[in-house]
C-alpha cells in the first residue's frame, strides 16, 4: 500500500488572501468574491491566473465556472462540498493532484455573499431535513450544534462560562486584526448577557454572518522555491465524514471524523497532538474549538475549555489559538474553513504584525462541515523537519 | 386552521410506513430481519449490517431526553409556534435517536435535564400527518 507520508512535504502554500474587502458587502456577488480572493492570492504566490492549471472548490459555483470566470481551461478540477472544511480537506486533494503532476498550481477559492445574499442560489432542503427536522422548528447550524453543547454539558459539567471565555480569547486576537469585524472589547459577563438565541447559545456565543472571499495557492516543493514568498509546506493532510443527521452521531460530545482526520494527518507529518505551537480551529460556535480539542486528542475528553483561559490560547499566551479573531469575531461568511489555512500560512510566514505569534513553526489547522459531520486537518510547517 | 409549522415535505417513500403509523397513533421503526437493528431514520438498507431484508416494529414510545435547546425565537418561516419553546433529541428506548419537541414542560434550562425519562405524544397536525413530539414521562 502506498505511504502516505511519501506525500509530506512534497506541496507547499504559497499563496493566500481574502477578497478586497471582507464583512457587509451588498454591492458584490458571491462570484466576485471569489474572483477577487484568487487574483489576490496569485499575485501573493508571484504567480499568474495563467499559471493556475487546478481549481478547486465548494458550495454554490462549480470549479467549472471559476474556469471560466477566470479565462482558463484547468486540467484538474474538484468540488467537493462536504460543508465548510471543504477547503482544508481540498488542501489535501491538491497535495494529492500536485504530488502526481496532475496539475502545477492549484488554487483552492471561497467566496460567498453570506450577509448580503447577492449572487446567491436559494438552498433546498433534503428530503430528510424536511421530513424529520423543519417539522420541529430546527433550521440553521444554531438549532442543531446546541445539542452537542448541552450533551458535554451534562456529560462533563462544562459551564456557559466556560464557553464564553472562548468568545473572549478570540475576541483579544480580533482586536490585533485590522480586517475582522468584531473589535471592541468583551467580558465573559458580556458573553452571558448578551441577547439569548437559542439555550445554550447567546448571540456572542454564535459566529458572525458576513461577506467574503479567500483563496489558497499551492504548488510542489520544487516549483515552490521560485515563488514570492517562503513557502509553508504541507506535512500532513486528513479527512472524514461520520454523519449528516445529527441523530447519526455516534457521540455528540466527540467527532469521530475529527478523530480520524487528526489522526491520519499526524501520522503523515509524523507529529503528535502536542506538539503544535499555532492552532486555527473551525469556530462557528464557542463550544466547537474545545471539543475538537479533544478529538482531535489535543486535550484530554471535558478539558477542551481549559486552553482558553487567559494566558493559554489568548495574545502572549503560551499555546496561541484562532489568531486572526475567528469565525466568532473576524469574519465568518457561511463556510469558513478557507480561512483559519490563511491565518495560519501568515502566521509561519511572520507577516502578522500586532498579532503575530513568537516562533511559529508548526501549525495544526482543523474544521468542521455541518454539525462535526465532517472534518479536515492539516499540519502545516514553515521548515520541513526533516 | 393555520398551522404554526412546516409540514414534513417530501414524505419519501421509505419513510411512508412511518407516516402512515402515526396517522393511527403508532410509532413504528424500522428493523433488520437480519442482525435485529433497530434504526431510524428509515432506508432501505440496514445501517448496521447492511442487509435489505427489513421490518417495521411498534415503538415503546418511552425514552430519553438526549440532549436540548430552548429556542428563542423562529429560525425558518413558516415556525410562528411562540417561543420560547423545547427543540430535543429523544432517545428512544429502542435505541435510535430522533428530532423532536418536548412539550408539556417548563421551558426553563432548570427544569429540563439530559436523560431525563420522556415519552412520546401524538399531535395531530393535518388529516394526513401526526407528529411525535415528547413530555416528560409520569
Amino acid at each position: 500500500m502506498a505511504d502516505p507520508h511519501a506525500l509530506s512535504n512534497s506541496v507547499c502554500i504559497v499563496g493566500v488572501d481574502e477578497s478586497d474587502e471582507i464583512g457587509s458587502l451588498p454591492g458584490k456577488s458571491q462570484l466576485t468574491l471569489h474572483l477577487e480572493a484568487i487574483a489576490n492570492a496569485v499575485q501573493d504566490a508571484g504567480l499568474k491566473i495563467s499559471d493556475v492549471d487546478g481549481v478547486f472548490t465548494a458550495g454554490q459555483h462549480s470549479p467549472a465556472l471559476l474556469g471560466e470566470a477566470l479565462g482558463i481551461t484547468p486540467r484538474y478540477v474538484d468540488g467537493t462540498t462536504v460543508g465548510g472544511c471543504s477547503f482544508i480537506i481540498e488542501v489535501g486533494h491538491a497535495v494529492a493532484a500536485l504530488h502526481h503532476g496532475l496539475c502545477n498550481v492549484a488554487v483552492i477559492s471561497h467566496g460567498e455573499s453570506g450577509r448580503s445574499g447577492v449572487g446567491v442560489s436559494p438552498r433546498r432542503d433534503t428530503s430528510l431535513t424536511g421530513q424529520f427536522e423543519a417539522p420541529f422548528g430546527f433550521g440553521g447550524a444554531p438549532t442543531l450544534f446546541g445539542m452537542i453543547t448541552t450533551r458535554h454539558m451534562h456529560v462533563y459539567g462544562t459551564t456557559l462560562e466556560q464557553w464564553a471565555q472562548v468568545a473572549v480569547s478570540t475576541r483579544k486576537w480580533a482586536m490585533l486584526n485590522p480586517k475582522a469585524l468584531r473589535r471592541e472589547a468583551i467580558t465573559v459577563a458580556d458573553v452571558l448577557n448578551s441577547r439569548p438565541v437559542v439555550y445554550p447559545f447567546n448571540v456572542l456565543n454564535i459566529c458572525l454572518v458576513t461577506d467574503a472571499g479567500g483563496a489558497v495557492v499551492l504548488t510542489r516543493a520544487d516549483l515552490a522555491k521560485d515563488c514570492a514568498k517562503k513557502p509553508v509546506y504541507v506535512r500532513g493532510v486528513g479527512e472524514s465524514t461520520e454523519h449528516v443527521m445529527l441523530t447519526q452521531m455516534k457521540d455528540l460530545t466527540f467527532s469521530e471524523a475529527t478523530r480520524l482526520a487528526g489522526e491520519k494527518a499526524f501520522r503523515m507529518a509524523g507529529v503528535t497532538p502536542k506538539d503544535f505551537d499555532h492552532i486555527m480551529l473551525y469556530d462557528a460556535f464557542t463550544s466547537g474549538p474545545p471539543i475538537m480539542l479533544e478529538s482531535l486528542g489535543v486535550a484530554k475528553r471535558g478539558e477542551g475549555v481549559h486552553f482558553f483561559e487567559e494566558g493559554r490560547s489568548t495574545p502572549g499566551g503560551t499555546l496561541p489559538i484562532n489568531t486572526n479573531g475567528g469565525g466568532l469575531s473576524y469574519t465568518h461568511s457561511g463556510m469558513y474553513g478557507i480561512f483559519p489555512i490563511i491565518e495560519a500560512a501568515r502566521q509561519l510566514r511572520g507577516e502578522c504584525g500586532p498579532r503575530q505569534a513568537p516562533n511559529v513553526k508548526l501549525s495544526l489547522v482543523n474544521g468542521m462541515g455541518g454539525m462535526l459531520s465532517a472534518a479536515g486537518t492539516l499540519v502545516l510547517s514553515n521548515e520541513t523537519g526533516t | 386552521m393555520e398551522l404554526d409549522r412546516p409540514l414534513p415535505s417530501p414524505i419519501t417513500p421509505e419513510a411512508k410506513p412511518f407516516w402512515d403509523g402515526l396517522r393511527e397513533g403508532k410509532l413504528l421503526l424500522p428493523k433488520c430481519k437480519a442482525c435485529s437493528h433497530v434504526f431510524f431514520y428509515p432506508r432501505v438498507l440496514c445501517p448496521r449490517c447492511h442487509a435489505r431484508d427489513l421490518t417495521w416494529i411498534q415503538a415503546s414510545g418511552k425514552g430519553k431526553l438526549h440532549a436540548f435547546e430552548i429556542a428563542y425565537q423562529a429560525f425558518t418561516k413558516a415556525w410562528t409556534v411562540k417561543p420560547p419553546y423545547v427543540l430535543a433529541m429523544v432517545e428512544l428506548a429502542e435505541g435510535p435517536r430522533l428530532m423532536t419537541n418536548l412539550v408539556n414542560v417548563e421551558p426553563d434550562p432548570k427544569a429540563i435535564k439530559c436523560d431525563m425519562p420522556v415519552q412520546v405524544v401524538f399531535s395531530k397536525l393535518t388529516e394526513e400527518v401526526t407528529l411525535p413530539l415528547f413530555e416528560p414521562a409520569r
